[in-house]
């Protein structure tokens, strides 16, 4: 089943933004601000451009083309004229005139919604992090909005498939077109979770100035938007600054200071980012703006071994490697048997480089 | 008159009877070798003769033809001088033929009439048997090789007249040379000399025991290509049979002294710049490649992620199959390859390891990809090797092999005792469906692998290997039925990607 909650006008809006977005990504390089021209109103979108065949275009549309095309998409399409669009988008000055949801569109604007954005070239510590906060969050039954990009995103919406909290991704292309295309498995996953959201209309390729647009729907989606790893000039900056302007909180993770990769988050904290350390803190940020308790999951394992109990509380104090725990006074045997089992437990993991790391909750 | 004179080729590691026929009639002096022969055969006719001239015979002025049958196989290598020359020399009426009728002959010339040694005289001694000859007439130097296979008698000359001599009767065959005032043996590399890494030798000694494929991921100098050096030491030692089959390839190849049975496993680590056919075997005349001659011992793969793919793909048929079939032209070879494969490589590719990483997801999930594949698949166990602290480095010295040892060869023992009906030694051979017969996993532990699978998302052949290691476990601590302890040691060895980078 899927709804149609989508007026004309702003059904032909969207076809406007698409047959102007070529022109978009133009202004874009020379302007560098989108979300200016996309508050503009249709006419004045149409004299700004001074295409004749786009003002055509937008005289000839159809409605029930357009309708057609979402149907056939299996997508749902809501516009801002409805009482069923998101409330948080309305915020935005720029709203978008039709989301276009595959998936689950009930849950798209949720209260408790946490953006968890970063760096697509993300080291194997930024991944990891955006994986446990994505986890925890989701466990949390917090919904995790993102990108469904390359690198942080596509490794938090992977997190949040492990928790119950419903995920979101927004796209920059056509809402029925897993981008980039490497994500498919996620993307499915995550339809079936949660809802994959779209301003753009169904079968629409990526544009430039497009991933900035979309950055805006994140931002106005989430209540924290969290960034994982961003150099000086990484686009989750520009969602960082959207999520700032609509005053959302903005928080970030700490990187190490001589990498290249964490410049952009350390000056988010310099510029009074919340700093997150462990997903708590983001839960108490959210905690403390909606006025519910989140509680993660209870650890499992009460009933373990108390030998193997002692190997998970020397991983988790810093014994890491199977030498270290060796040298810790554990029997190497014991060590390699409880490894096993914390790992079939969920409670350990393999890190990188022969090390073992406690499953943060 | 036409003279025939055994002999035999090789083929592959095996050896296969030819029959060297000479026909010396008159006509223009001439000399023509058919059959099917090479290059080193074809030049045999300057060797005989200058090597029968030189030895005091006649070589006869007259049209010599000699023929190499059977026609269609291929014949390689100077070993066949010795019998063209006998051949040449019963033709022309300077021995008798009655003095070749039962003795199978092989072997270089020099010009001056001197014998030299060959490659294969195991092989070819094993095909004089087969085809029930008594006598095997070979170069001094092989005679002990030869020697190893019972019921022939090996005659060991150092000359074109000395086997003149002893195939006439006039002479006794001079005993075997004096075995080389035996070089010790470098001494086996021993675990004890491995410092730091004492929490890996159980996992290692699971791989040994259960002959396991290996692969150890770690940092670059932690111990990965020191550990792998060590491990034929807590191998058990080659058995009768397998110490022939070792010898058998070696002098096929070239690497054996001719002094007797090799008594070590084989350890070979190629680099990784090796090529397909310098892995499996091939070349024109098809040689064993690294892999044959790892057999029965241990192949060492290191920089796994160096290697071409081309190379690693090749590697497949002799894991799954413990042979290859090589196809060169008119011929099939086939060559035994059932090694241990040990592979190491870095975590990531600049090779810093840990903190001074630099590597992002792309470079490592590249790395990652170069990885996996095939060859993976077919490794049960994963060793993770990291950097020892100071205070083990400096106080932990790891058990002498000698003593893993012992626990790995009682550990085959019940192995074998087991699977010894299914014709396999070691539980790395088990096929899943032998497996299911005699891997008798406790209820617990069953439980406790679905368990895994379930929340692990362990696929069936991760199911099957780790079950397949559990079982080693157990044999090493001398239990017949694998407990969930064994299951947990097990799973804690298995190779999975890192969860992470496959979802990411």
């Amino acid at each position: 089943m899927t709804y149609d909650l989508a007026c004309d006008d702003c059904l032909r809006r969207t076809d406007l933004i698409a047959a102007l977005a070529g022109w978009l990504d133009v202004e874009w390089r020379q302007r560098q601000a989108p979300s200016r021209v996309l508050a503009l109103r249709d006419e004045e979108l149409l004299d700004a451009c001074g295409m004749a065949e786009v003002r055509e275009r937008y005289a000839r549309f159809t409605p029930a083309q357009a309708r057609e095309a979402i149907h056939r998409a299996e997508l749902n399409a809501i516009c801002r004229c409805t009482d069923a669009y998101p409330g948080p988008l309305r915020e935005l000055h720029d709203p978008p005139a039709v989301l276009h949801v595959a998936g689950r569109a009930t849950i798209v604007g949720l209260d408790d919604a946490v953006a968890v954005v970063g760096a697509r070239r993300a080291t194997q510590y930024g991944l990891t992090v955006a994986h446990d906060l994505g986890r925890g969050l989701a466990c949390a039954r917090v919904s995790v909005v993102s990108g469904l990009a390359l690198g942080v995103d596509s490794a938090a919406h992977a997190g949040a498939l492990a928790g119950t909290g419903p995920p979101v991704a927004v796209l920059a292309g056509g809402a029925d077109r897993p981008y980039p295309a490497s994500k498919r498995a996620l993307y499915d996953h995550v339809c079936v979770r949660g809802a994959v959201v779209s301003e753009m209309p169904p079968g629409f390729g990526v544009h430039r100035w497009a991933f900035v647009a979309r950055n805006r729907i994140i931002a106005a989606l989430s209540r924290v938007t969290v960034v994982v790893e961003a150099t000086e000039r990484s686009g989750s900056l520009t969602t960082a600054d959207l999520a700032a302007e609509l005053g959302r909180t903005v928080a970030a993770v700490p990187g190490r200071v001589t990498c290249s990769t964490a410049t952009g988050v350390n000056g988010l904290l310099r510029d009074g980012a919340v700093l997150v350390r462990h997903v708590r803190d983001v839960l108490d940020e959210l905690a403390d703006l909606t006025g519910s308790s989140y509680e993660t999951r209870p650890p499992g394992g009460e009933d373990l071994d108390p030998a193997v109990r002692h190997v998970l509380e020397a991983v988790g104090d810093g014994h890491s490697t199977l030498p270290m725990l060796v040298a810790a006074g554990f029997d190497a045997r014991t060590v390699l048997a409880a490894l096993g089992e914390l790992e079939g437990r969920g409670l350990v993991r393999r890190g990188f480089g022969g090390r073992y790391e406690r499953v943060p909750v | 008159m036409i003279a025939r004179v055994t002999t035999f080729a090789i083929d592959g590691v095996e050896s296969r009877r030819v029959w060297v026929e000479a026909d010396i009639r008159q006509g223009l002096p001439a000399f023509t070798i058919v059959g099917l022969a090479d290059k080193a055969i074809r030049e045999a006719r300057e060797r005989v003769r200058s090597a029968i001239t030189n030895s005091g015979h006649v070589f006869p002025g007259l049209r010599i033809t000699v023929n190499l049958a059977p026609a269609y196989l291929r014949k390689i290598g100077p070993g066949f001088d010795l019998p063209l020359a006998v051949a040449i020399l019963v033709a022309s009426d300077q021995l008798e033929p009655t003095a070749v009728e039962d003795c199978a002959i092989v072997g270089e010339l020099s010009l001056s009439g001197d014998v030299r040694a060959i490659r294969g005289a195991l092989a070819i001694a094993e095909g004089v048997r087969r085809h029930q000859l008594p006598r095997l007439l070979l170069p001094r130097a092989r005679a002990p090789e030869a020697a190893l296979v019972p019921g022939v008698t090996v005659l060991g000359i150092e000359s074109l007249q000395g086997a003149v001599d002893v195939l006439a009767g006039r002479a006794e065959p001079p005993p075997p040379p004096p075995p080389d005032p035996e070089p010790e043996p470098d001494p086996m590399l021993d675990l004890v000399d491995v410092r730091g890494q004492n929490a890996l030798i159980p996992a290692l000694e699971v791989a040994a025991a259960g002959g396991h494929n290996v692969y150890m991921h770690g940092p670059p100098g932690t111990g990965k290509t020191m550990l792998a050096r060590r491990l034929p030491s807590i191998l058990p030692p080659l058995t009768p049979a397998e110490a022939l089959d070792v010898t058998r390839i070696q002098s096929v190849a070239g690497l054996h002294d001719g002094a007797g049975l090799v008594a070590r496993r084989p350890f070979r680590a190629p680099h990784h710049t090796i090529s397909a056919s310098g892995l499996v075997g091939g070349g024109a005349h098809p040689l064993p490649g690294e892999a044959t001659l790892a057999h029965h011992g241990v192949l060492f793969l290191d920089e796994l992620s160096e290697f071409v793919r081309s190379s690693l793909e090749a590697l497949r048929q002799p894991l799954e199959d413990g042979h290859v079939t090589i196809v060169r032209g008119q011929q099939v070879v086939a060559f035994p390859t059932r090694f241990m494969l040990v592979a190491a490589s870095n975590p990531c590719p600049c090779g810093m390891g840990e903190e001074a990483c630099r590597c992002t997801a792309a470079d490592l999930a590249r790395h990652q990809r170069r990885l996996s594949g095939p060859l993976l698949d077919r490794i049960d166990v994963l060793i993770p090797v990291a950097r020892p602290p100071a205070a083990a480095l400096r106080e932990e010295c790891a058990p002498p092999s000698a003593e893993v040892r012992a626990r790995v060869i009682e550990a085959r023992e019940r192995q074998a005792r087991r699977l010894s009906a299914f014709g396999l030694a070691c539980n790395a051979q088990m096929s899943p469906r032998v497996m299911r017969e005699v891997a008798q996993p406790a209820p617990s532990a069953l439980r406790l692998l679905y368990e895994l699978h379930d929340r692990h998302r362990l696929s069936a052949r991760g199911h099957t290997r780790v079950l397949r290691v559990a079982r080693t476990v157990a044999d090493l601590e001398g239990s017949d039925r694998i407990g969930p302890d064994h299951v947990h040691i097990a799973a804690g060895l298995r190779l999975e990607q890192p969860a992470l980078t496959a979802a990411v």
